[in-house]
């Protein structure tokens, strides 16, 4: 049936560029009074004739989104597995040309590491790596899930792209959710970017979540970095992209993450300046075009940019991060990938999350519904 | 009003309530306390079985009915997986079978849901199958041996109200079940249309948790739910195209 790469190579990054800057406030007004809105109207409300809109954006986002997820927001915490990775991505911490300690969690320390964040309730846990075949492959990652399975509701990965046939083996081992982003949709300022391993593969990179679909995981995660290109441009891109997935992959669940560029060791300053106001836009654009999609903000963010997003149509947040492996417990000093900016703890956020009128909600699967494929 | 018997259980009320989307805890039994609801619907994924105090279960009022969920399930295998599960952590045989592989608007699959409604009722299952308003499948799963058919509305969420009236009715007609309309009632007057038309229950969810006050709204549709009842029970008056007046056709008869 072919991948979303076909749909990638009709779609030119700067006629698109052309058509959301020439978009109208006309057109922001049309896409704002419709209920089932396409990609032009997407396109529309990214654009800058969108911006004297946000109040009204939100509002349609708060609205749709309650009708969809009523008053709640799922938490979920990530894991870091380990930083040992042979690309050279020139924005990450874990790059492999920065000297940063190499550490991979082994048996005893994933243990340590789970029985420390199980204690601050968090159910839902989002194992990530950097990419290293050798050591930190599809062995190692059914190792870690066997390991941690018993203990959360519900496992995502944020692993390198693998084959379908891993995919359907993590499946098979617990995974409810895999999360790969495709950084940016321009081709050759990804390239750019990662300029060597395997991520420098911009195609095997876009159709990974073809190959996720195929294996039948329950949920994909799409994103792009914010911060190397045009958010703008980017953004539609992946909408088309996700427009293409749930066509092509009915059963599967989405979810869009907004990673936006932080501090991070020996790191590049961001190409691209995407602000509050446009991070709000953005998400509340997304939520328009798709009232089922998950949409996630993770502790990147601020305190303030947290306190007050949570009713304007996210989903789900993560919270009292540690972005280092052995964060929680093993090495709590090592560094981290990037800089969390709202570092308080789990109950923290749960009761802002009552404040608002919302309730946390910490468990929303249950593992043993994945015990039926074994 | 009649009360209403379903399997080996009978209820005084007609509402029932879906536990999720509320802003809180306390929402949700206030919502449930107002309603007089005597069956609550749990979905399993939310409930946390290993923890000490469930946050959904420790806040239902003690008299009410648990009705647990297979809400995330994607075919039978899964769903008659999850069914036992919460078999044995909630002691009880009842379950609302639903399953969805499409997780964007959470249409029921017909066929998987037959064929773990007929898996189920074997298991000794007291199976509540929510379901497209399809007559056809409602007396297929009769066959199967379901307690009842819950057939939709409108789309889950959506608040749109009895958007399939008119096989809501055929439904309604020919069953041999209870029929309960689950998902799409968004408002009273839609829960009142439903028992006017002969539903023997409602089941609630998003309109009364996303409310401005959840409990009012809760009150407002068991008032609601009742005024559609005793309509119905009194034989509602029917609507008429056209008046009816003299009788043309057959006044030759009256010699």
């Amino acid at each position: 049936m072919g991948s979303f790469i076909e749909t990638f190579n009709t779609l030119s990054w700067d006629q698109i560029k052309e058509s959301i800057y020439s978009k109208t406030e006309k057109d922001v007004l049309c896409a704002l009074s419709s209920s089932k809105l396409s990609l032009e109207d997407f396109k529309s409300l990214v654009s800058p004739a969108a911006e004297p809109f946000l109040e009204q954006m939100a509002a349609k986002s708060s609205e749709l989104t309650q009708k969809r997820y009523g008053k709640t927001i799922q938490l979920y915490a990530p894991m870091y597995l380990s930083n040992e990775c042979n690309n050279i991505c020139t924005y990450c911490g874990f790059s492999l040309t920065n000297k940063v300690r190499r550490k991979t969690l082994s048996d005893d320390e994933i243990i340590r590491e789970i029985k420390s964040l199980k204690k601050s309730g968090v159910n839902h846990i989002l194992l990530v790596t950097g990419e290293a075949n050798h050591t930190v492959n599809i062995n190692y990652f059914l190792r870690a899930i066997e390991l941690i399975k018993p203990y959360f509701a519900n496992i995502s990965i944020e692993f390198q792209p693998l084959s379908i046939e891993e995919y359907r083996q993590v499946h098979d081992a617990g995974v409810h959710s895999v999360l790969v982003y495709q950084e940016t949709y321009h081709k050759d300022v990804y390239k750019s970017y990662h300029t060597k391993g395997k991520k420098s593969n911009f195609d095997y990179r876009l159709e990974t979540p073809d190959r996720i679909g195929d294996a039948e995981i329950h949920k994909t995660g799409l994103g792009v970095l914010l911060g190397l290109e045009d958010w703008r441009v980017d953004s539609y891109f992946c909408a088309a992209h996700l427009d293409y997935l749930e066509k092509k992959f009915w059963k599967t669940k989405y979810s869009i993450s907004f990673p936006r560029m932080r501090p991070a060791e020996g790191i590049i300053e961001p190409n691209v300046i995407v602000t509050d106001r446009n991070l709000v836009q953005l998400l509340t654009a997304y939520r328009l075009f798709n009232e089922d999609v998950e949409l996630s903000i993770s502790t990147r963010e601020s305190e303030h940019f947290r306190n007050n997003i949570i009713p304007l149509g996210v989903t789900s947040m993560s919270a009292g991060s540690k972005t280092n492996p052995g964060g929680y417990a093993v090495e709590p000093e090592s560094l981290e990938q990037f800089e969390v900016s709202d570092e308080r703890m789990v109950q923290e956020i749960v009761e802002l999350i009552k404040g608002k009128g919302y309730e946390a909600v910490y468990k929303d699967w249950d593992r043993k519904f994945s015990q039926t494929y074994a | 009003m009649n009360p209403l018997r379903i399997a080996d259980k009978q209820f005084n009320s007609r509402l029932f309530l879906g536990t999720g989307k509320f802003g809180s805890a306390s929402a949700m039994k206030n919502a449930i306390i107002n309603s007089d609801s005597e069956l609550v619907t749990v979905a399993l994924r939310r409930i946390d079985l290993e923890a000490d105090t469930d946050s959904i279960l420790a806040h239902l009022p003690k008299s009410v009915n648990l009705l647990p969920n297979t809400s995330g399930a994607r075919n039978a295998k899964e769903a008659i997986f999850a069914a036992q599960l919460a078999r044995e952590a909630l002691e009880t045989d009842w379950l609302k079978l639903e399953i969805h592989p499409d997780p964007k608007y959470l249409l029921p699959d017909p066929l998987e849901t037959l064929k773990a409604t007929e898996e189920l009722a074997k298991l000794g299952f007291t199976v509540l199958p929510y379901i497209h308003a399809d007559p056809v499948l409602c007396k297929l799963l009769e066959d199967a041996g379901t307690a009842a058919v819950m057939p939709l509305g409108s789309p889950i969420g959506t608040n749109k109200g009895l958007r399939t009236i008119d096989f809501l009715e055929i439904i309604i007609e020919q069953s041999r079940v209870p029929v309960i309309v689950d998902a799409g009632i968004g408002a009273p007057s839609d829960a009142a249309k439903a028992m006017e038309i002969g539903a023997d229950a409602v089941l609630v969810n998003t309109a009364i948790a996303i409310a401005g006050n959840p409990a009012e709204m809760a009150s407002a549709f068991k008032m609601a739910v009742m005024a559609g009842r005793l309509a119905y029970e009194s034989k509602l008056g029917k609507i008429q195209s056209s008046a009816i007046a003299s009788s043309p056709l057959t006044s030759f008869l009256n010699g």
